[in-house]
């Protein structure tokens, strides 16, 4: 049976679930979020270091979303928006929890896994030389994406990245990646 | 020649470059999606003042936020002032943080690391 995304979402969203969102990711949708986030945050008088840290790691993890969804075939769409994507912000006991979902095509799965495996596998130190090393040797893409964005989270949050691929059909998956934040 | 001036918005920074006393000012968030676009004119400023800069040129850089998609975009606009730099006018690039921000510090040391080009990093106290 495919994976059951709707189902998915409503498990995620339980807890102390600060936004929680599925449907089209555009520049306005990221905007509206960043400015509900930032008020909530609020609420939970957090230390600027962490209302920081938040901030960014969910601008990253948005805009990953933004520039990495893999548009669904419209005969295998089954009523899911175009640049479909889901986003959960919780906080529990003691971390943030960004949870971000998006379909991706099969064949990418093994480059996006080897890539977050070798993050996962390095330190702080390994962390910083990676980022600087793409930093000041690869391109921007056309749509402004720069390769950068899980190594940031990953340095920012000193913590590995969660994920896990479900095969929906033949040809795409759904992507799931997990981001904690102590506070 | 002709100042740049971009007012910020909740995506982009304020944007002051002015060539007549040499004090170049970026501040605010810089996180849009695409920040190539953004970037683009201030790149092709300092291409126009690399040829004529003062003897010294003042930047200053006080972020609140920015992205990935602008770090690469922020490497170029300091490659520009590091061209400057190396044709014997001083340059100093003033790296504003906030007192608890070890991340925005962390990234100016980044910069200092990849350009040559002196940093003063600035803690603010509120």
């Amino acid at each position: 049976m495919s994976f059951d995304v709707n189902e998915y979402y409503s498990n995620l969203n339980s807890d102390d679930v600060l936004i929680a969102y599925k449907g089209n990711v555009t520049s306005e949708l990221i905007s509206n979020v960043l400015e509900v986030i930032e008020a909530r945050m609020d609420d939970y008088s957090e230390t600027s270091r962490i209302r920081k840290k938040v901030y960014n790691v969910l601008v990253e993890s948005l805009q990953n979303l933004y520039h990495h969804i893999d548009i669904l075939p419209p005969e295998t769409r089954k009523g899911f928006d175009e640049k479909f994507g889901i986003l959960v912000v919780s906080r529990e006991e003691s971390r943030y929890r960004i949870s971000t979902g998006n379909f991706i095509e099969s064949e990418k799965v093994p480059q996006l896994k080897g890539k977050i495996d070798k993050i996962n596998s390095m330190n702080a130190e390994e962390l910083k030389d990676m980022y600087k090393f793409i930093l000041n040797h690869q391109r921007l893409s056309k749509k402004g994406g720069g390769g950068l964005g899980l190594v940031d989270i990953a340095r920012k949050t000193g913590n590995q990245l969660d994920y896990s691929f479900h095969e929906y059909n033949a040809d795409y998956a759904f992507f799931n990646l997990d981001v904690y934040i102590d506070y | 020649m002709e100042p740049l001036l971009i007012e910020g918005t909740a995506k982009t920074p304020t944007v002051k470059f002015d060539a007549k006393d040499g004090v170049i000012e970026i501040k605010g968030r810089s996180i849009p999606e695409n920040s190539i676009e953004f970037y683009k004119p201030l790149v092709d400023w300092l291409d126009e003042y690399s040829a004529t800069p003062l003897g010294l040129t003042q930047v200053n850089v006080q972020l609140e936020y920015f992205n990935t998609s602008s770090s690469k975009c922020i490497l170029d606009v300091f490659k520009k002032l590091e061209a400057i730099h190396k044709g014997k006018n001083e340059v100093i690039i003033n790296w504003h943080y906030e007192e608890d921000d070890e991340d925005m510090l962390e990234a100016g040391e980044d910069y200092e690391s990849i350009i040559r080009v002196p940093f003063k990093m600035i803690e603010i106290v509120e």
